[in-house]
C-alpha cells in the first residue's frame, strides 16, 4: 500500500526525486517550476543527504548535471521553458556523452519570456532536438499528478538503461495542481560503480566524459550508435493510453494536461450521441505511430488538440500517412481550451457545425 | 682535456652500452610515466599547456592521488588534456568546466577534483560560472592559463590581451575605450570569501616551473582540508598566434605580461585568517 | 671538490624543436639539431659534455621529452650526446 497525500504537482515530483533515491538536484528558480527547487531544498538534503545546489544560471545548472551525471550518480535538473532554452547546449553534451539523467521542463506560454501559464509550445524542442546535432531525449508527458510522480523513477530506470537523458514535459497547470497522489516507498540512495563513470582511476586507463571527436569518421560512428540506441528505445519504450477507441467514430489525440479535458469533451460528445475516443501518447519520444495508426485507420477522423500552434499533429500525420483525415485545433500562449471548445471544433470540422 | 671525436654508428651504440651514466640508478628527472600517456602532444611548440600537462601528472603522481583525481577540460586549446592525462577526465563545454567540476566535487566529496581552463573559457564566456564557483567557495582547483589571446581559434582577442595588444580582432592593438581593459580576474576572485588559495605563477623559466608546482602541491593539500577553492592563474605564451618564436614568446611574456599580471600570491591562508 | 656529471636523453620523437630548454641551459650544452624526426621538427641534441644534470631543460620543456641523468665524480666514465636515431656526422664528446 502506497502513501497517499494531497500534493501540487511539482511537489510531488520533487517528493518522488527524494523517494527514488536520487542523489543531486541542480537548479535555478523560474515560474511555474520553483516549487521543485523549493519543495527539494526544505526536504532533501536532511532526509537521505541528497545534494541540492540552487545554481547561477539555468546554463551552470545543466552543466553541474552533466559533471554529476559523469559520476554515475542519479541526477536532475527542472526549469521551464526559457531555462529549458539556456539549458539546450548542454542537453546536447549529455545526448552526445551518453550520461544519464532527468530533466523536467514544466512548460510555459511562449514564445521569448512569453507568459508563466501552461502550454505545450515545446514539443518541437523536447521531442526533435532542441539543441545541434543529432540526438533525441527519451520524453514522458504526464498527464495527472500521479504521473508527475511515477514517472521520476520510470526517468530513471530508462535513463540508466540506455544511458540516455529522459524529459518529463508537463506543464504549469500540471505542475501547480493539487490532487491526491500515491507516493511510492522511500529507496535507498547507494552508489553503484559504473564501468564507464568518473569517479577517479581505476584499474587501466582514465576514463573520458567527451562529446568531441574530431575525426569526421569517428564521430559518423558515435552518430551511428546513439542513432542504434534510439531505435531500440522506439522499440521497447513506447506507451500511451487508448480511451473508448475501439467503438468510436472520431478519435481526438492529446498529450498531457489537454488530454484530460479531452476526456471530458469526450464524454460529452457520447452524451450528445457522437463517439468519441481519446488516444494520448505517453512517450513522445518515441512516439506510439504504429499503435495511434492501428486504433485510428477505420475511423471518420482525427482531431489532434494542442496547447500550441500544431506541433504533435505533424507527428500524428506521419502515422496515419493521409489515410485517416486529420484536424488540429490548437490555442496558445498560455491559454487552456474547455471541453465544449474542443467538442465545437469536432462537430465544426467534421459535422458540419454544433448540433 | 676533450677530445672531438666522430663516431660510426657501431662505436657509438657500444659507448652508451658500456660507459653511460643513463641508467636508472642516477635519473635525477624523468618525465612522468603513469598519470601520462606516451602520446607527444598536439601543442605547438614551445606551448606553456605542455609544461602545465606535466606538472599535473607530477604532482598526481608524487602525491599518489591518481585514483583520487577527476579533471575537467573545457573547449579551447586543452579540450584534449585527457588524451595526455591518464587520469578520469571530463570534457566540459565552452566556459562550464566550474560548473562542471561543481558537479562532480558535490556528489563525490571526497575525490580531488581539478578544471583547467583558458582565458577565454574562463574569464569570458564562463565569467559567471568562475565567479560563482569560487563565491560558493566549492572544494576544487581553479588552473587559469592565461596566455592574452584565443589559441584554439586562432588568435582572436581575449579578455586578457593586453592594451594596444595585436590580435586578428583587434588588428591595430586593443583600444581600451572600446574593447574594454584586459581583466584581472585572479585579482576579482581573490576578493570572493570562498577562495582560500589565489596565486599567479608562469612557466617560462625552470624557477617557475619549480614555484607553480609547489602551488599545485598546497592546492591540492587543501583541497583535501575541504579549505575551498584554490585557483592558480599560469600565465602563459602563445607563440603561434603571438607570430613569435617559443624563446621570443617568453621573453616577450616577460616584459609585457608580466608588469601587468605580476607573479605571486594574491590570497594565502594566512591573510586569510588574519 | 666533488665534480658532478650529468647527462640527459631527449626523446626526439616528442621534441618539436622549440629550443626552450636551449634557452634555459646555463652550460649552453643543447643545440637544435640540422636533422628532422618523423614529424619534421628539428630536434635539439646535446653538443658538450659540460651537463651538470640541473634539469631546467627538462622543466622547461612543453613535451615532457627530456631525461635527466646525474652522478657524482668517482663513477663511471661518462658520455654526451645520447640521442637515439642520430648516427652520421655526429660529433660527440667522450672524457678522456
Amino acid at each position: 500500500m502506497r502513501e497517499l497525500k494531497l500534493m501540487k504537482g511539482n511537489e510531488a515530483l520533487a517528493e518522488s526525486a527524494i523517494r527514488a533515491g536520487c542523489d543531486a538536484y541542480f537548479g535555478y528558480p523560474i515560474t511555474p517550476q520553483s516549487e521543485v527547487l523549493e519543495y527539494l531544498s526544505r526536504e532533501a538534503n536532511q532526509r537521505t543527504g541528497m545534494v541540492i545546489l540552487q545554481a547561477e544560471s539555468e546554463v551552470a545548472s545543466i552543466n553541474m548535471v552533466y559533471g554529476a551525471a559523469g559520476t554515475g550518480k542519479k541526477v536532475m535538473t527542472s526549469s521551464s521553458s526559457p531555462g529549458i532554452s539556456l539549458m539546450q547546449e548542454g542537453i546536447s553534451y549529455i545526448a552526445c556523452a551518453e550520461l544519464p539523467c532527468l530533466l523536467v521542463n514544466v512548460n510555459r506560454g511562449g514564445p521569448g519570456l512569453g507568459t508563466i501559464q501552461p502550454a505545450q509550445g515545446d514539443y518541437f524542442q523536447s521531442v526533435k532536438g532542441g539543441g545541434h546535432g543529432d540526438y533525441k531525449l527519451i520524453v514522458l508527458a504526464p498527464s495527472t499528478v500521479q504521473e508527475m510522480s511515477d514517472f521520476v523513477e520510470l526517468s530513471f530506470e530508462l535513463a540508466f538503461k540506455y544511458r540516455n537523458p529522459v524529459m518529463i514535459l508537463t506543464d504549469g497547470a500540471l505542475g501547480q495542481m493539487m490532487e491526491k497522489v500515491e507516493l511510492n516507498p522511500q529507496k535507498e540512495r547507494k552508489h553503484v560503480e559504473l564501468e564507464w563513470a568518473t569517479t577517479g582511476r581505476k584499474n587501466g586507463n582514465g576514463r573520458v566524459i567527451t562529446s568531441l571527436h574530431l575525426k569526421s569518421e569517428q564521430m559518423e560512428q558515435i552518430n551511428i550508435r546513439l542513432q542504434k540506441k534510439y531505435r531500440e528505445i522506439e522499440k521497447n519504450e513506447i506507451r500511451y493510453e487508448a480511451v473508448n477507441c475501439d467503438d468510436a467514430d472520431y478519435i481526438i489525440v492529446a498529450y498531457g494536461l489537454v488530454a484530460r479535458i479531452c476526456h471530458k469533451a469526450a464524454e460529452l460528445a457520447r452524451a450528445k450521441g457522437i463517439k468519441v475516443g481519446v488516444f494520448r501518447p505517453i512517450t513522445l519520444f518515441p512516439f506510439p505511430y504504429k499503435e495511434l495508426f492501428e486504433n485510428v485507420k477505420d475511423k471518420k477522423g482525427i482531431l489532434d488538440v494542442e496547447m500550441n500552434a500544431g506541433q504533435m499533429v505533424e507527428d500524428v500525420r506521419l502515422a496515419v500517412e493521409g489515410k485517416v483525415q486529420v484536424e488540429f485545433h490548437g490555442r496558445m500562449g498560455g491559454v487552456v481550451p474547455s471541453p465544449e471548445e474542443i467538442l465545437e471544433k469536432l462537430e465544426e470540422k467534421y459535422l458540419g457545425g454544433s448540433k | 682535456m676533450n677530445e672531438k671525436k666522430t663516431l660510426d654508428d657501431q662505436h657509438y651504440e657500444k659507448i652508451i652500452a658500456e660507459e653511460s651514466i643513463c641508467t636508472q640508478d642516477h635519473v635525477v628527472y624523468e618525465p612522468p610515466k603513469s598519470a601520462m600517456y606516451e602520446t607527444p602532444m598536439h601543442y605547438c611548440p614551445g606551448c606553456g599547456h605542455g609544461v602545465v600537462h606535466r606538472l599535473l601528472a607530477e604532482v598526481i603522481e608524487e602525491m599518489g592521488i591518481i585514483q583520487d583525481v577527476i579533471g575537467v577540460a573545457p573547449v579551447g586549446c586543452s579540450v584534449l588534456a585527457y588524451n595526455y592525462l591518464n587520469i578520469d577526465m571530463s570534457e566540459a563545454a565552452h566556459g562550464r568546466a566550474s560548473a562542471v567540476a561543481t558537479g562532480i566535487k558535490r556528489v563525490l566529496p571526497e575525490k580531488l577534483v581539478f578544471s583547467y581552463q583558458g582565458d577565454g573559457d574562463l574569464a569570458a564566456i564562463g565569467t559567471a560560472e568562475t565567479l560563482h564557483t569560487c563565491n560558493r567557495g566549492e572544494n576544487i582547483l581553479i588552473i587559469f592559463i592565461n596566455n592574452g589571446i584565443y589559441g584554439m581559434t586562432g588568435g582572436q582577442m581575449a579578455p586578457t590581451t593586453l592594451a594596444n595588444m595585436k590580435s586578428t580582432t583587434s588588428p591595430f592593438g586593443r583600444d581600451v575605450a572600446t574593447m574594454g581593459s584586459p581583466l584581472k580576474m585572479t585579482d576579482l576572485v581573490a576578493q570572493l570569501p570562498g577562495t582560500y588559495y589565489v596565486t599567479r605563477h608562469s612557466v617560462h623559466k625552470a624557477g617557475n616551473v619549480r614555484k607553480l608546482k609547489k602551488a599545485i602541491v598546497k592546492s591540492f593539500e587543501y583541497q583535501k582540508e575541504k579549505k575551498g577553492t584554490c585557483f592558480i592563474e599560469v600565465v602563459s605564451n602563445c607563440p603561434s598566434n603571438w607570430k613569435m618564436t617559443p624563446v621570443e614568446s617568453n621573453k616577450w611574456l616577460e616584459e609585457n605580461m608580466l608588469p601587468f599580471y605580476p607573479l605571486g600570491d594574491i590570497k594565502t591562508p594566512n591573510q586569510k585568517e588574519n | 671538490m666533488a665534480k658532478v656529471y650529468g647527462d640527459i636523453v631527449i626523446d626526439i620523437e616528442k621534441c618539436k624543436g622549440c629550443e626552450l630548454c636551449v634557452a634555459a641551459c646555463p652550460q649552453d650544452s643543447l643545440e637544435q639539431s640540422r636533422e628532422v624526426n618523423s614529424k619534421g621538427y628539428l630536434y635539439i641534441v646535446k653538443v658538450q659534455d659540460n651537463c651538470t644534470g640541473c634539469i631546467n631543460c627538462a622543466l622547461v620543456c612543453p613535451d615532457g621529452a627530456i631525461t635527466v641523468y646525474r652522478e657524482v665524480a668517482g663513477g663511471k666514465k661518462k658520455e654526451v650526446a645520447k640521442v637515439k636515431n642520430v648516427n652520421k656526422d655526429m660529433t660527440i664528446t667522450v672524457d678522456e
